[in-house]
């Protein structure tokens, strides 16, 4: 789960790191108050997920009040890369003669997390990682005893940063561990840090990924999260329905369980000759109401002609996935799409005896099931 | 002959008072595995399936002589449940099901698995199944059979998915290990691999990758280099646009050129393991194999 920048600089700036005056703003006249509260210069940024905001539009610095309006009608409100701006960050423009990066995630490789540090900074961090990966200082650090405090000043001067910022800077990285620690951080990131010709180090941007899996004990954060989130409507309405789900462009709609199932389903969809319109994991041991929220998803999308659902059941019951869709479809006077059913694994016979043979097409093997689903998509089409 | 589960392989159950808990025990019963107790905190001296509950782990070992524990405990607490297994005296297996451990406390998992001789299968995985013996974990018992293939898989209902297959055509399986797809996890593709090669029973490998990370690059290369016994391969995720999850922390393409489909087809083949286009396809590569 991702924390907007602004979010994420609260968490920050309550941990002790460095941030610039900064307000929230949700109207160009909050934005014009904000600027003129803070002084001039001011950054105006749009506060969406979107990487490369600056490039894109979404990032302004003015110096008067004419500026800041301007900038404020041009941003609030447009659309960047897909996302509505509904809020900007009204931010003090720190003058910088030095940028950093500092981060901390999780090495999945070595199953550890890493500290990282580069005077590379204010770019951006994946580009250098690939054309300079010894651009970037790297730390590996013991879960279970934490960052020694020694750690964070190793990386800090292999990296090469300045003698004169260089605790500070380690400091911030200490601190940013901790924060990773404590909120279960999946990746956290300041990029970037800046030093400014007094020496200070500022925090200029904020990432703060939680995982997901650890919301449950990170109430404060899950809360911030309920705002943080965007994305097109079948996305959101997956968020509520807890399923992984990602729209593509095709037309076959797809529901499954287990990740690398519904990914191979996908992939033999493309195989014979279809087109996927979405990646619907189910999960494990889904039971009725959790495989008919799935297909009420599948059908919402306009784009879809046709569904296979491509069930092996482990944890996942036949019969509970049967009695979902038959729940889901008997809703209808008329189904809205044809449906096709590959039910294989735990409780795979009871679930075909109970499946509705008049609402479905039911097919034996994968193979079958996805031809089958290709055709009804293509005499859609046609 | 089989890896990981023997006949001599003595499971206690972490978490069978819960509904999966009690679900796969009876299941992993009537397959045949030598279920001998339960581990559950507060629950000692209870009974669930005709198996004994234990209020510790340590304590299902010590009067059960269990050996093996499989841990079906929610996630909030499956970290601390996986400690205690690795604690245990006697413990040499932990296979841990549970979906949706943080990460965090996976890792301070996998440090401590590096101070014992223990073997962690998952989390998030189906489990290990040696047809015909004993299985530990939710797999699905009567799509296997007996037979000389090794099976190692990321994901769980991919594993159900390619055994069907070999299955139908009268492949039988020695061992079917799901390593699960999560960011940090027990045995991996090259622990499960040292297995199979050790195995005189095991005469070819299947393994099953995905998109994200670089754990199948790497087997890709340990199987040129170390293996004698063929391996055949199949990668899910060919159509996945890059920069999208696909469900697992791991299926995510970066669109960097590694961690995608294509990257880790090209290095199977190019040690040697033939990939499969479809599951259906995987089969005929053993066949071949064989």
């Amino acid at each position: 789960m991702r924390l907007h920048e602004y979010q994420a600089k609260q968490v920050f700036a309550d941990a002790g790191i460095p941030t610039p005056a900064s307000q929230l703003a949700e109207t160009v006249d909050e934005a014009v108050d904000a600027a003129e509260e803070i002084g001039y210069p001011v950054a105006i940024k749009a506060q969406v997920h979107v990487g490369g905001r600056g490039k894109a539009g979404g990032i302004k610095l003015v110096e008067s009040k004419e500026e800041a309006r301007e900038a404020a009608e041009d941003i609030i409100g447009m659309d960047l890369k897909g996302y509505h701006v509904s809020k900007v960050l009204v931010e003090e423009a720190v003058d910088f003669v030095n940028e950093l990066y500092v981060g901390v995630t999780m090495d999945r490789g070595e199953g550890r997390p890493v500290a990282m540090v580069s005077t590379k900074g204010g770019v951006n961090i994946e580009e250098v990682a690939e054309e300079d990966p010894d651009a970037i200082a790297r730390e590996h650090i013991d879960p279970a005893f934490g960052m020694h405090p020694f750690q964070a000043r190793k990386v800090v001067y292999e990296a090469g940063v300045d003698r004169e910022v260089a605790n500070d800077v380690a400091s911030v990285l200490t601190t940013l561990y901790q924060l990773w620690d404590d909120r279960d951080g999946a990746d956290t990131e300041i990029n970037p840090l800046m030093i400014t010709a007094d020496d200070e180090v500022i925090a200029a941007d904020a990432v703060m990924n939680i995982d997901g899996d650890a919301l449950f004990r990170q109430p404060e954060i899950a809360e911030m999260g309920e705002e943080a989130a965007e994305g097109d409507e079948l996305e959101q309405k997956a968020d509520e329905y807890g399923f992984d789900y990602v729209r593509l462009d095709g037309n076959v709609g797809i529901i499954g369980n287990g990740a690398g199932l519904v990914m191979t389903t996908l992939d033999l969809v493309d195989y014979y000759g279809g087109e996927p319109a979405n990646f619907l994991d189910v999960g494990g041991g889904a039971k009725a109401d959790r495989i008919a929220n799935a297909l009420d998803m599948v059908f919402s999308d306009e784009n879809v002609d046709s569904v296979v659902f491509n069930i092996f059941g482990g944890i996942t019951r036949g019969d509970e996935v049967a009695n979902g869709i038959n729940q889901a479809l008997e809703q209808f006077d008329e189904i809205p799409k044809p449906v096709t059913v590959r039910l294989a694994g735990t409780n795979a016979e009871e679930g075909m005896e109970i499946l509705n043979e008049d609402l479905v097409t039911v097919e034996h093997t994968l193979e079958d099931a996805v031809q089958r689903a290709v055709e009804y998509a293509k005499e859609v089409e046609a | 002959m089989s890896v990981l589960v023997d006949e001599d392989t003595r499971v206690v159950v972490q978490g069978i008072t819960g509904g999966e808990g009690k679900f796969h025990t009876e299941q992993m019963l009537e397959y045949g595995t030598n279920v001998v107790a339960g581990a559950v905190p507060g629950r000692g001296g209870q009974e669930v399936a005709g198996v004994p509950v234990f209020d510790t782990v340590q304590g299902a070992a010590r009067e059960e002589d269990a050996n093996a524990a499989v841990v079906f405990v929610p996630p909030a607490f499956a970290g601390d449940a996986c400690f205690e297994a690795l604690d245990a005296d006697g413990i040499d297996l932990v296979v841990a099901i549970t979906e949706g451990i943080p990460t965090q406390d996976m890792a301070r998992v996998y440090r401590k698995l590096q101070e014992t001789d223990t073997h962690l299968v998952g989390p998030n995985c189906p489990g290990v199944i040696t047809p015909g013996v004993a299985k530990l974990g939710i797999l699905p018992g009567n799509i296997f059979s007996e037979g000389n293939v090794g099976l190692v898989s990321r994901s769980g209902t991919l594993t159900y998915q390619v055994v069907d297959n070999l299955t139908n055509r009268g492949i039988g399986q020695s061992t079917a290990i799901g390593i699960g797809g999560d960011p940090i996890i027990g045995t991996d593709f090259i622990g499960a691999l040292e297995q199979f090669e050790a195995d005189p029973d095991t005469h070819a490998v299947v393994m099953c990758g995905e998109i994200g990370g670089e754990d199948e690059e790497e087997a890709a290369r340990f199987i040129g280099e170390h293996m004698d016994t063929p391996v055949a391969g199949f990668i899910a995720g060919r159509t996945a646009p890059p920069g999208k999850r696909m469900g697992h922390a791991g299926a995510i393409v970066s669109g960097s050129g590694t961690g995608t489909a294509q990257s880790k087809i090209t290095a199977l083949e190019d040690n040697g393991v033939p990939v499969g286009d479809t599951p259906e396809e995987v089969a005929d590569h053993v066949e071949d194999l064989l």
